[in-house]
């Protein structure tokens, strides 16, 4: 392999958008309406467009002939290093903004990043992918504010879906050696921003929605290592059935 | 001899599946057209990165050049530079005009939160008097929109920039 980093930092960009991008199709037909039904079904096209993108090259600089369909719809449970947050159940509508909001505010200053990487492709994927993420980032925060700041109702479960959610917040800012190993070769460029950008986006719209951050300090990590929630399982028996059941079938 | 313009030409008659009105020329996604080591390679780039016309899109590209009597042609996608609305063609923004679809305004929806959006002029009646319905339409390109004129519902070809 020519560089094992950037194949793992590859595989965590393109498991996160593949993940979200399913759990977003789970919705399709059953939106609260129809053009919320619309929405979320083109933003997970959007995420599963991008982990094409991602993962086709991971399978480049692997150099073992795996292709986005390989790398996405064949390895086991322990080889996909998405983070916990985008692998949580759906929940009501309340929660799956909830947990896109959290991600499109990390996934935005991400890839403004990333369109600076000295690897062409990589900033190839980030400046196409920027684009429909800010569109992404300004649907969820919305949703937000309007669910929070609206009727006792609505911001009682924004607060109670912010309250199960936030402690899987963290590991949005997971960094090992990989991250410091493309750093050091020039690969990435500085991320050390991202994570002040993140929390300046959430205050804003959590004041705004007038919601607050939990205190206690209960954090959940090991999704980038391949330790996954009691979900994952599920969602992959259900993403992988098709090439397990027909192998190396076509669509 | 076939050349660059016959191809472009020929590729006139490929049109996008989802808004069979715009050909693959008119929308901007075919990027050159250059002959390497004897085979004509067509460059295509997509609008959206999840954008399921783009397989089309390559497959009927390759069968009308075959149909053309162009046999060795090889289509690759890249995505650098990404694609913007600007690429769609003067010609191109006239025929989605005509088929009922708002062209994009030259005006990226603002990210401000809570931001008036883009006024788009209705298609039908051409009343500024419209109002968006939801950012998200039809397929990914585009965004839906009513008149409050004409009552029209119409789709907009969001800005994308
Ligand atoms: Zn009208």
């Amino acid at each position: 392999m020519k560089n094992e980093a950037l194949f793992r930092f590859l595989l965590r960009l393109g498991d996160d958008s593949l993940i979200l991008g399913q759990r977003l199709a789970e919705w399709c037909g059953h939106g609260p309406i129809l053009e919320e039904d619309i929405a979320m079904t083109n933003i997970s096209l959007d995420l599963i467009g991008q982990a094409m993108s991602i993962l086709d090259y991971a399978g480049v600089v692997e150099d073992k002939g795996r292709d986005c369909d390989k790398l996405g719809l064949l390895r086991f449970e322990s080889e996909y290093v998405n983070l916990l947050l985008v692998e949580q159940p759906n929940g009501d509508f309340g929660d799956t903004m909830m947990r896109q909001f959290l991600f499109d505010a990390f996934r935005k200053p991400l890839y403004e990043r990333l369109v600076n990487s000295s690897d062409k492709q990589l900033a190839a994927i980030a400046d196409k992918s920027l684009k429909e993420t800010r569109y992404h980032l300004k649907h969820s925060s919305e949703w937000i504010i309007r669910l929070g700041d609206g009727t006792e109702e609505s911001h009682t479960r924004i607060q109670n879906s912010l309250d199960t959610l936030w402690r899987y917040s963290s590991e949005l800012f997971y960094s090992d050696e990989v991250d410091n190993e493309l750093t050091k070769t020039g690969i990435l460029p500085d991320l050390s921003g991202i994570r002040s950008e993140w929390e300046a986006t959430v205050n804003s719209v959590f004041q705004q929605a007038t919601i607050v951050i939990p205190t206690n300090n209960w954090k959940f990590e090991g999704g980038r290592l391949g330790r996954h929630s009691e979900h994952f399982g599920h969602l992959l028996s259900e993403l992988q059935y098709m090439q397990r059941a027909y192998p190396n079938m076509q669509w | 001899m076939v050349d660059k313009a016959q191809i472009y030409s020929w590729l006139e008659e490929v049109s996008d599946p989802e808004i069979p009105v715009l050909s693959v020329i008119d929308l901007g996604v075919v990027r050159n057209a250059q002959i390497i080591d004897g085979d004509w390679l067509i460059t295509i780039t997509p609008t959206y990165s999840g954008c399921p016309a783009m397989k089309t899109m390559e497959e009927d590209i390759l069968s009308k050049l075959k149909e053309k009597g162009v046999d060795s042609v090889k289509v690759e996608l890249v995505l650098a530079p990404a694609w913007s609305t600007d690429w769609l063609s003067e010609n191109g923004r006239m025929k989605l005009r005509e088929y009922g679809i708002a062209p994009p305004e030259h005006e990226v929806d603002k990210s401000v939160l809570f931001a008036e959006p883009t006024v788009v002029p209705c298609p039908k009646c051409g009343s500024r008097n419209t109002r968006m319905v939801s950012q998200f339409g039809s397929t990914a390109c585009k965004a839906l929109y009513q008149c409050n004129e004409c009552q029209e519902p119409y789709d907009y070809f969001k800005c994308l920039k």
